[in-house]
This record gives structure tokens, C-alpha cells and sequence, in this order.
């Protein structure tokens, strides 16, 4: 297997884009990217593209195609393939890209994310995101995605005695870095009362417990890693890629506190990086909701099962905490444009290996982690980046 | 909007609560699987059919307030994590009840009720949701 490297890194700001349209958001990222490799449209001969559900969003199937088209890349016939993964659609592509240049099939790759979600309203939305769930035994049954995700806040509380106000202060300290980040759709910071005090959406989740919907995208390019002094200064290489599965219905699982899906790419990856957790400086983690953060953590193994919130209280995943938590202030203030989330992740750390996140910049980050969650848990995918 | 075929051919299991057992290896599942996940192609043909007996204890809930349109008349509505006495855990509603009377363990029986119909004239889906088991007075 060839060692693969990120050249490039691209994104859209993320939030209702009214202006915009799917490809253009797709373009736009994928320029963005190009233009920081420094490469010209001939050299690329691959492209993935991470989507959730552009079928249902805007109607439109066949996203390779379109975004190779728009992108002026068909002109090239190169090949272009969707990938879906419902959430972790994103992290599946780059894994897809990471491959195909391990392999040698492939040298220089664009893998970009895209979802555009305001085309429809609210609730036509929400419903579009719970068909990552069960269709048939979840949510014809009344349970919507955010039920799903209070389910599994409901037993943490009660078997760990994790606090409504544990999970308040995930959304807090994601705003705050949020509002670091120019690109993120929220960047106010919140209070625990801002948390509290918001509407219901399914007990004990409240609308500030939850990631928003979102337009955006996101795009990074790769290449051999042997070659990709040619284009950066600064090189980050993709040292672990681990992906997982687990039953579609969160019913299914022995453990609702535990996505064992996370667990075993996270000892993937990190055995083919041969690191272990405590190397990991910064990590951008699946926070579609609060209680996801906290199960992220532990299933990573930077805190004990139970722990998760009684850390984020303590200030331990703040960006000068032990392990930064989503500097970017996560899926839950940067946005959650779903297909785009998992290259954002890695246009994120990248940033922060590169020493360019500025005023949220974790010093002296010299390796990172990405976690991209697919459904209530049914995939999961972890990448391990090293600055090279 | 689906077909009717679509929801009909899951009645026996949303209706009477069909499982399905695995004769290699005795574990039972809801709703229908052609595989043991534990046993693989030795369960292939083995697995028989096993209507469960409905009742169980909740294992986790919430209470919804944010739903799809289908489902607006019925909000705020309980949905909970049952499992079942034999062991298969599955997710319904809870109705008659009020959610600030249900905990964790609270013991519970299926019911076949309305679940939601696709507009005036389109179809109505039926299937189990679940009622608290009151204890009798002494």
C-alpha cells in the first residue's frame, strides 16, 4: 500500500445558502481545494463525491456525473462516483479516495461532500434525515431521528448518571468555537441557559441539543505521498483509516450507550496508525446531537464509558482542554450540511496540523483524528491525520 | 406516498407481533430475519416463525414533540425502547398515559392501534403501540 497524503483543502461557509445552488456549492469547495493544492484540472484523475440524499433534497440522482460536469472535469472523462453512508457519507469518500491512491489505481484525487437541505422546509427535512434510521421498524413507528438520539441520552442518564447539564455544556463549548471560526453557521456563543430554557424537541434533547440543518461543502485533494512535496509545504498524511457497521435500528444493539460501530474503526485506525489516544491533540467528532459528542468520546477511548460528560463539565475537551473537541464547533455551530460534514471534519484538522486555525488554534497540533457516524450508530468511520 | 404492498407484506409481524426464532441456536428476533446473525448459513431454513407474547418492560423513552406531518395530531407523543420478556427489544409508541408517570422498568403490554394514514383518502397503517400494565389494587 502507498502512503497517502492531503495536498488540498476547500470548504463553502456553511448555513442557509439561499443564493446558492447544489453545484455551485460543490464547485465552489472543489475549486477551493484545487487552488490550495496547487494543481491544474489535468492532473486529477479521480473524483468521489460523499451525498447523503440529493434524491430527495433537491431531486437530483447521479451526483458523480453532475459534480464531474460542473466541475469541467467530464471533459477529461475522468472516473467520478457517489458515495452514501446517510451521516458518514463524507468520511466513507475520503475513504474511497484514501484507497484508490493506496492502491495505485488512482494518483491525484478530489474527494468532496456536498448536501444541500434548505430546498425543503423544516420538517420535509427532518424526515429526510430520519431515513437513515429503520424506515420500517423506527420510524413508521413514531420515531423521529432526534427521538432516537433521546433514547440514548435517556439510559445514559440513567445508567451513568450523566446530567442534563453535561449535555448543555457540549453545545456551549461547540458555539464558543464557533464562533472562531468564520466559515461555521453559528457564531454566537450560548449560555447552559440558552441550552435549557430552548423548545422541547424530544425528551431531554431540546432544539439546542441538536445540529441544524444546512447547505455546504467541503473537499480535500490527495496523492501519493512521495509526491506530494511537489504541491505543499506541509503535507498531512492520512496514517489511519478504520470504517465499521452495526444493526440499522438502534433497537438492535446490546449496548444503546455504546456504537460499537466507533469502537472498532477507532482500534482500526489506530492500529494501522500505530498510535494510541493519547497522541491525538485535536479531533472533530459526530455532534449531530449532544449526547453524541459524549458517547464519541468514550467510544474513542479518550474517557472512560460514563465519563464522557463528567469531562466535557470539566473543561477537558475545550481547546486547551486534554484532547480538543471539535474546534470547529462541530456539526452542532458549524453546521451540518450532512454529506459535506465528514470532509469538513478533515478540512479542519488539516487547518489545525497546518497551525492555521487561528484564534481557535490547539498549540503545537501535530496529529488528529476525524469521527463520522452514519444513522444512530449503523456506520462509523475514524481517520488518523499526521502532519508529514 | 408508498403502495399498499409496501406495509402489507409486514402485517403479520406490525399486527401480531410475529418473530422469528433460530432453531440452531434457540435466540429468537423481531421482526422477520432469514439469518441468525450469531449462527449464519448453519440457521439458513431454521429460522421459524414465533408469535411473541407482547408484554415487556420499557427501556428507554422520550417524549416527541417535533414529528413529521403524518404524526402532528397525535403530539407530544411517547416513544419508547420495549423489550420484550422473550428477549427481542423493539420501538413504539406508549399511549394512555402520561409520560411523567413512566420510568425506565415500567412494565408494558402491546396493543394494535392507528399508527398514521397517508391524508383523507390514502391509506391507514396499523400496527402494535404499547400501554403501561397497571398493577390491580390490592
Amino acid at each position: 500500500m502507498r502512503r497517502v497524503a492531503v495536498i488540498g483543502v476547500g470548504d463553502t461557509e456553511f448555513g442557509e445558502l439561499w443564493d446558492s445552488s447544489f453545484r455551485e456549492i460543490g464547485i465552489q469547495a472543489g475549486l477551493a481545494a484545487v487552488a490550495d493544492a496547487n494543481i491544474s484540472a489535468d492532473q486529477i484523475d479521480g473524483l468521489f463525491v460523499g451525498n447523503m440524499s440529493a434524491g430527495r433534497f433537491i431531486e437530483q440522482e447521479h451526483i458523480g456525473a453532475l459534480i464531474a460536469d460542473y466541475t469541467g472535469l467530464a471533459r477529461d472523462n475522468i472516473a467520478a462516483t457517489r458515495i452514501e453512508a446517510a451521516g458518514a457519507s463524507g468520511g466513507l469518500a475520503l475513504r474511497q479516495g484514501f484507497t484508490a491512491v493506496a492502491s495505485g489505481l488512482h494518483d491525484i484525487v478530489v474527494v468532496g461532500g456536498a448536501e444541500k437541505m434548505t430546498d425543503v422546509g423544516d420538517v420535509e427535512s427532518s424526515t429526510i434525515q430520519s431515513s437513515a434510521a429503520d424506515q420500517e421498524w423506527e420510524t413508521v413507528l413514531g420515531a423521529t431521528f432526534p427521538a432516537l438520539h433521546a433514547l440514548i441520552a435517556n439510559r445514559h442518564m440513567h445508567e451513568y448518571g450523566t446530567t442534563r447539564e453535561q449535555l448543555a455544556d457540549v453545545a456551549v463549548k461547540n458555539h464558543k468555537h464557533g464562533s472562531m471560526n468564520p466559515k461555521a453557521q453559528f457564531r454566537r456563543p450560548i449560555t447552559r441557559e440558552t441550552v435549557l430554557s430552548s423548545p422541547m424537541v424530544a425528551s431531554p434533547l431540546r432544539m439546542f441539543d441538536c445540529a441544524p440543518s444546512s447547505d455546504g461543502a467541503a473537499a480535500v485533494v490527495l496523492c501519493p505521498l512521495d509526491q506530494a512535496r511537489k504541491y505543499t509545504e506541509v503535507p498531512v498524511e492520512i496514517v489511519g483509516s478504520g470504517q465499521a457497521s452495526d444493526s440499522l435500528a438502534l433497537h438492535h444493539r446490546k449496548d444503546i450507550c455504546t456504537l460499537e460501530a466507533t469502537r472498532a474503526a477507532a482500534k482500526r485506525a489506530f492500529m494501522m496508525a500505530n498510535l494510541t489516544q493519547k497522541d491525538i491533540n485535536v479531533a472533530e467528532v459526530h455532534d449531530n446531537f449532544t449526547i453524541s459528542e459524549i458517547l464519541a468520546i468514550e467510544d474513542l477511548g479518550f474517557f472512560r464509558k460514563g465519563e464522557g460528560g463528567k469531562a466535557t463539565e470539566a473543561g477537558l475537551t475545550g481547546i486547551e482542554g486534554e484532547v480538543a473537541i471539535n474546534t470547529s464547533g462541530g456539526l452542532k455551530a458549524r453546521g451540518d450540511p450532512i454529506g459535506a460534514t465528514g470532509l469538513a471534519q478533515v478540512v479542519e484538522v488539516v487547518t489545525q496540523l497546518r497551525g492555521k486555525a487561528d484564534k481557535r488554534q490547539v498549540k503545537d497540533a501535530q496529529i488528529g483524528l476525524t469521527h463520522n457516524v452514519g444513522g444512530t450508530g449503523a456506520t462509523a468511520v475514524v481517520h488518523i491525520l499526521r502532519r508529514a | 406516498m408508498a403502495t399498499a404492498p409496501r406495509f402489507w407484506r409486514e402485517n403479520p409481524s406490525r399486527y401480531n407481533l410475529v418473530g422469528f426464532k433460530c432453531n440452531s441456536c434457540g435466540r429468537s428476533y423481531f421482526p422477520r430475519r432469514v439469518i441468525c446473525p450469531i449462527c449464519h448459513r448453519k440457521s439458513v431454513g431454521k429460522m421459524e416463525p414465533m408469535k411473541l407474547r407482547g408484554t415487556g418492560k420499557i427501556f428507554s423513552f422520550s417524549e416527541v414533540f417535533d414529528c413529521p406531518e403524518e404524526l402532528a395530531l397525535q403530539k407530544p407523543y411517547v416513544v419508547a425502547m420495549v423489550e420484550f420478556d422473550e428477549g427481542p427489544r423493539v420501538t413504539g409508541q406508549v399511549i394512555d398515559c402520561d409520560a411523567c408517570d413512566l420510568s425506565i422498568g415500567t412494565p408494558v403490554r402491546a396493543t394494535m392501534r392507528r399508527l398514521s394514514e397517508e391524508g383523507p383518502s390514502g391509506i391507514i397503517h396499523y400496527g402494535y403501540k404499547f400501554v403501561p400494565i397497571k398493577e390491580k389494587a390490592p
